[in-house]
């Protein structure tokens, strides 16, 4: 028997016609009984053919690239692209690419718009008044300010507020010192509540009803120094609000004086589904928690509460009518005297710079100890 | 320019000045149509060098029937060529613009061209993972006809035996390498 390397070589001798005519004669015989020889002579043809052609491939590839060597091609590539220009055949190469980038670009800039609402066909005077509507209430914050820094000095000593474990913003319902507020702003473990005003009096209030369910609590002003607010110059609105619908919001969410927001009313429903809020598309902070949703007409429409973070932009707010519900459920025994709830509204016909100077006044810090 | 009866007689006698003449007669046209159809210079070089082997082969092996212009024949594979390469970078935009007429297909030249090319692409990288000295040796034998001799002589070996031991433990490695390939 022959090995591997002695096969080979014969059959390489066999292939290129090297063997004597015996030698010849014997392989033949031995190539048709083993049809593994057979096979193997078959195999070792092809490969050496292709090894081959591989070869005579090389050679003319480089007998090709000799000749094109010679040639200029730079200067017959100028010869023939002098008719289009690279604008033309920049567009012919990427048409399809910047129409898919000039779309895109023009979506995103429609959506811009819509987001910020170019479409909302706000005159540019009005935010100019807006602006100047702004500065005249620094100036009146201001005198507040120093009106109730003036009456510190002359006696009548306030309590000196610490800052509290926790903060929110409140609203009146009545003028006798109904005030609403978030559940999750109180708590169910508070040592004591205060609301402070606009014009940084603070007063102590008692919790009077809590509503965990629709995150509502009412809370009362139980303070000796406490005269009364004025008759409260919003409504409630109890219908449903719609979608799209401007809103703005009061809020102490910086500091000791309020802070406006403004916004749209973006879903009739609340946090995954919750049918007792909206959800608007409001900036709020933690502060903004229980004040006030009012919309364009200076109608409360919703209690703002507690902001979903992953989502950006989006805000919750209770809805009003869950507030009458709240209000339904307190136990008579618990109030002192009914609570007359205002549906007279002044605000109407005023601009958002009015209302919200008439309104800060029943907008509330609420403080937990 | 030759006449196409003289260039296949040129690639039959592996004659130089011809296959030279017919390069340069034919390059102009195709680097046109690479050019002005989403290609450079360079993409028209490989496409036509392609088309030239495409019709080096057919020649070689016999079967070349002169049934239209050497230079439509030319033209209509590069283009065919020139179509699945815009294909495969994505970059075919529905249409050719043509400066020549055209076969309608030689499919039949071209799947056997890229079919060959495949073959040979497995044996260039089954020669370099072979690795050294048997990728000389094999090259030395079986591509440049060297003697087993010289080989002997420039690898050192004591004496033809050993070289040749070596030779067909080489060829068989290699056989592996391309045959294990997909």
């Amino acid at each position: 028997m022959m090995t591997n390397n002695q096969l080979t070589e014969a059959i390489e001798r066999y292939l290129s016609g090297q063997m004597d005519k015996e030698e010849l004669a014997r392989f033949d015989e031995l190539r048709r009984q083993d049809a593994d020889i057979d096979m193997k002579i078959a195999e070792h043809q092809q490969f050496l053919g292709i090894l081959k052609q591989y070869r005579e491939r090389i050679e003319l590839v480089d007998r090709l690239n000799a000749i094109h060597a010679e040639i200029d091609v730079h200067e017959l590539v100028e010869e023939m692209t002098s008719h289009p220009s690279w604008v033309v055949r920049m567009w012919r190469q990427h048409h399809s690419k910047i129409s898919v980038a000039a779309s895109i670009a023009i979506f995103a800039m429609l959506a811009t718009m819509f987001f910020t609402g170019y479409f909302g066909g706000q005159p540019k005077y009005r935010e100019l008044r807006e602006e100047i509507g702004r500065v005249k209430q620094s100036t009146a914050q201001l005198n507040l300010k120093t009106n109730a820094l003036q009456r510190q000095i002359n006696g009548s000593p306030k309590k000196h507020m610490l800052p509290g474990n926790y903060k929110g913003s409140g609203f009146a319902l009545s003028s006798d010192g109904y005030i609403v507020t978030n559940y999750h702003v109180i708590g169910s473990r508070y040592d004591s509540v205060y609301v402070q005003t606009a014009s940084g009096d603070s007063y102590r209030v008692k919790v009077v009803y809590t509503e965990p369910q629709y995150d509502v609590a009412i809370l009362k002003i139980d303070d000796s120094s406490f005269k009364g607010l004025p008759a409260l110059p919003y409504s409630f609105k109890k219908s449903k609000s719609d979608l799209g619908e401007r809103v703005y919001t009061i809020g102490y969410s910086e500091g000791d004086s309020p802070v406006v927001d403004q916004g749209y009313l973006s879903s009739a429903n609340g946090y995954q589904g919750d049918s007792a809020a909206y959800r608007v598309s409001i900036p709020v902070n933690p502060g903004n928690s229980g004040g006030p949703l009012v919309n364009s007409k200076g109608s409360i429409i919703g209690i703002v509460s507690g902001k979903q973070t992953q989502t950006e932009g989006a805000s919750y707010a209770v809805k009003t009518g869950y507030l009458y519900k709240a209000l339904q459920n307190v136990p008579q025994d618990s109030l002192s005297d009914k609570v007359t709830m205002s549906n007279k509204n002044t605000l109407s016909n005023l601009n958002r710079v009015q209302q919200i100077k008439k309104l800060q006044n029943f907008v509330f810090m609420v403080r937990v100890y | 320019m030759p006449t196409d009866s003289e260039v296949i007689l040129g690639i039959l006698n592996n004659s130089d000045t011809v296959l030279r003449r017919l390069y340069v007669a034919y390059f102009p046209m195709v680097l046109q149509l690479i050019v002005n159809n989403n290609g450079t210079a360079d993409d028209a070089k490989d496409i036509y060098q392609e088309a030239i082997i495409v019709l080096y082969n057919k020649v070689k092996a016999g079967n070349f029937e002169l049934s239209s212009k050497l230079k439509t024949f030319i033209y209509s594979v590069c283009r065919r060529l020139w179509l699945k390469r815009l294909a495969q970078m994505n970059r075919y935009g529905g249409d050719v613009h043509d400066f020549q007429d055209f076969l309608p297909a030689e499919e039949e030249d071209i799947d056997q061209h890229s079919e060959r090319d495949i073959q040979f692409g497995k044996m260039k990288n089954s020669l370099a993972l072979l690795g050294e000295p048997c990728k000389t040796i094999i090259e030395d034998f079986y591509i440049n006809d060297r003697s087993m001799q010289d080989i002997c002589e420039k690898f050192g070996y004591t004496n033809a035996d050993n070289a040749k031991t070596q030779k067909y433990k080489c060829l068989q490695r290699l056989k592996k390498l391309f045959f294990q390939q997909k």
